[in-house]
């Protein structure tokens, strides 16, 4: 394992001591929780609190995302471990201002349940939690189950848009149904070259044999739907971007963002030849490019592959993607 | 009657923990073909920090639960630091007020536990969780004892009925939590749920065992 850590136990307290330095005129710790980060400028006035969390090892998510118009805390899990129902009961205390707090995080079984303990938490305080579950991931059930897909790269989007209605002023309901819209507009396809291993336990937790690729992979490795020969980048972008398109079904002339994260071991330069073929694709639909983003936004430790996430926009989501931010992972 | 004296009976789950801490890797490796392979990490990150809060404290078994399903719950998170901690805390509480537990309560410490898991997971028997462990080991505890065996005896059955039930678990179908994603190729793997609940349900079997006691009038 050729890693820049210290030990192995305590990745997470490492990575966040470093994240902090770097960021500190954005966003701090919570003095209350060293698993919170909060944005500086958190509660503000007027404003819905947006907060999410998720376990560690996705950096830039979910911490980078904390900042002006975006996220105003985190709950910081262990490595791809859901964070305690006290830290997500934190986080929300920490952005409270009063209009409330929506919590936007991914569908998995560890986080549902941590929210669900620290709405119940939240409740007794008299503090409001609504909820946006992302579930972008079109590999993880069919389209009849889409509640029980997995949220992946499509939560950026989410946490955008969220923030950015939060920030115009939005009410606690409102802010949560853009969130709903936004996440709902998306869908999200992973594709994995290599494995990626966690610290603590040493050696990868799958394998994927040289030559062949898994589609449909998920940001802790879940295994893919099928394995495929690795074919070539522009076959296997036409094919993702194919899977999603297919599960969208949008109305030619539609307008989309597109972002192509990186899973953390993957180079920028092949995300862009990625990114030549899923263009194509979506232009040969009929449909219109907004805004791409390309880069590391959603990342999986040291995996190799990389995740593409289609979001349909109308006017509203388009102008909160609009909206000025400032934070970590965004330009 | 036999019973398990609550006091200074918390080195039970100091116990438990010790066990969990050295399946560490097994429990890892399970996990990794199927979920993401940091069960046994992070399990023995939260039996650990509360074994070194039990260790040379002379606490009673429910302060001992009580201890680790606070821990699990407020420090470990993942899916089992709740489904535990709710585990852990619904056995403290149901013992917290007796002296001595004897079959029958040790029984509804069990049923309570199980409803703790319930309450905040929506498995079932047969999903392919920690569930299929837990549940039909209080089943044969509970005919066992009602049976008329010994609370001896009702805990061997616990352990049998436990690691039956784990290994049930191997042609499984996931149908909740991260490997059900998988649908049919989650079937031909253990799964790590079980496998650590029947790590916990042996150990707290024997710790039970080693501390039954006759009941005085029946010393008499």
């Amino acid at each position: 394992m050729q890693r820049f850590i210290n030990n192995p136990d305590e990745v997470v307290e490492d990575t966040l001591r470093g994240f902090v330095k770097a960021h500190a005129d954005i966003l701090g710790v919570s003095p209350e929780n060293p698993r919170v980060v909060v944005a500086a400028s958190a509660p503000i006035a007027g404003k819905v609190g947006v907060i999410t969390g998720g376990g560690s090892g996705h950096e830039p998510a979910f911490i980078g995302y904390v900042g002006r118009n975006m996220l105003d805390a985190v709950a910081v899990g262990e490595l791809f471990s859901s964070p305690t129902a006290k830290s997500f009961f934190d986080a929300a205390k920490a952005v409270d201002a009063g209009k409330g707090v929506v919590c936007l995080y991914g569908n998995y079984a560890g986080d549902n349940m941590n929210v669900k303990m620290a709405i119940k938490l939240a409740a007794k305080q008299g503090l409001e939690i609504a909820t946006v579950v992302a579930n972008d991931d079109v590999c993880s059930a069919p389209p009849s189950e889409r509640g029980k897909r997995r949220g992946v790269a499509g939560e950026v989007f989410m946490w955008k848009c969220g923030g950015a209605r939060a920030a115009e002023g939005a009410s606690l309901e409102e802010v949560r149904a853009t969130a709903q819209k936004a996440i709902d507009h998306c869908r999200s396809i992973g594709v994995g070259l290599g494995p990626c291993t966690l610290p603590a336990v040493g050696h990868p937790n799958f394998v994927i044999e040289p030559g062949t690729m898994e589609v449909g992979i998920g940001h802790h490795g879940e295994p893919g739907v099928r394995i495929e020969p690795l074919r070539t980048a522009a076959e296997v972008g036409r094919d993702m971007a194919a899977t999603v398109l297919d599960d969208h079904d949008l109305p030619a002339g539609a307008h989309v963002a597109v972002l192509i994260s990186g899973l953390g071991a993957t180079p920028l330069n092949e995300l862009y030849i990625l990114n030549d073929a899923i263009e194509s694709e979506i232009a040969r639909r009929g449909l219109a490019i907004e805004r791409t983003y390309i880069g590391n936004y959603f990342t999986s430790l040291e995996m190799v592959g990389a995740t593409l996430t289609v979001m349909a926009v109308d006017d509203e989501l388009k102008r909160l993607l609009d909206m000025d931010v400032h934070c970590p992972a965004l330009p | 009657m036999r019973h398990l004296p609550n006091g200074s009976s918390g080195d039970i789950v100091l116990g438990i923990a010790e066990r969990i801490i050295e399946n560490r890797a097994y429990l890892s490796e399970i996990d990794g073909k199927i979920g993401d392979g940091d069960h046994g990490v992070n399990m023995a990150k939260g039996f650990g920090i509360a074994a070194e809060r039990i260790r040379g404290k002379d606490m009673s078994l429910s302060a001992a639960f009580d201890l680790l399903g606070t821990v699990l719950m407020t420090e470990i998170g993942g899916s089992m630091g709740p489904l535990y901690g709710m585990m852990f805390t619904e056995f403290a509480e149901t013992i917290a007020g007796a002296a001595a537990i004897d079959a029958a309560l040790f029984a509804k410490m069990l049923t309570a536990g199980l409803g703790g898991i319930q309450a905040i997971g929506s498995a079932k028997v047969g999903d392919k969780t920690l569930l299929d462990a837990l549940a039909p080991a209080i089943t044969a505890f509970e005919a066992a004892i009602s049976a008329g065996r010994s609370f001896d005896q009702g805990l061997d059955a616990l352990v049998i009925a436990a690691e039956k039930g784990r290994d049930s678990t191997k042609d499984m179908v996931a149908k909740i939590g991260r490997a059900s994603r998988l649908g049919a190729r989650s079937a031909g793997v253990l799964d790590a749920g079980a496998s650590s609940c029947a790590v916990i349900l042996r150990e707290l079997a024997r710790g039970t065992k080693a501390r039954l006691a006759n009941d005085v009038e029946t010393v008499r």
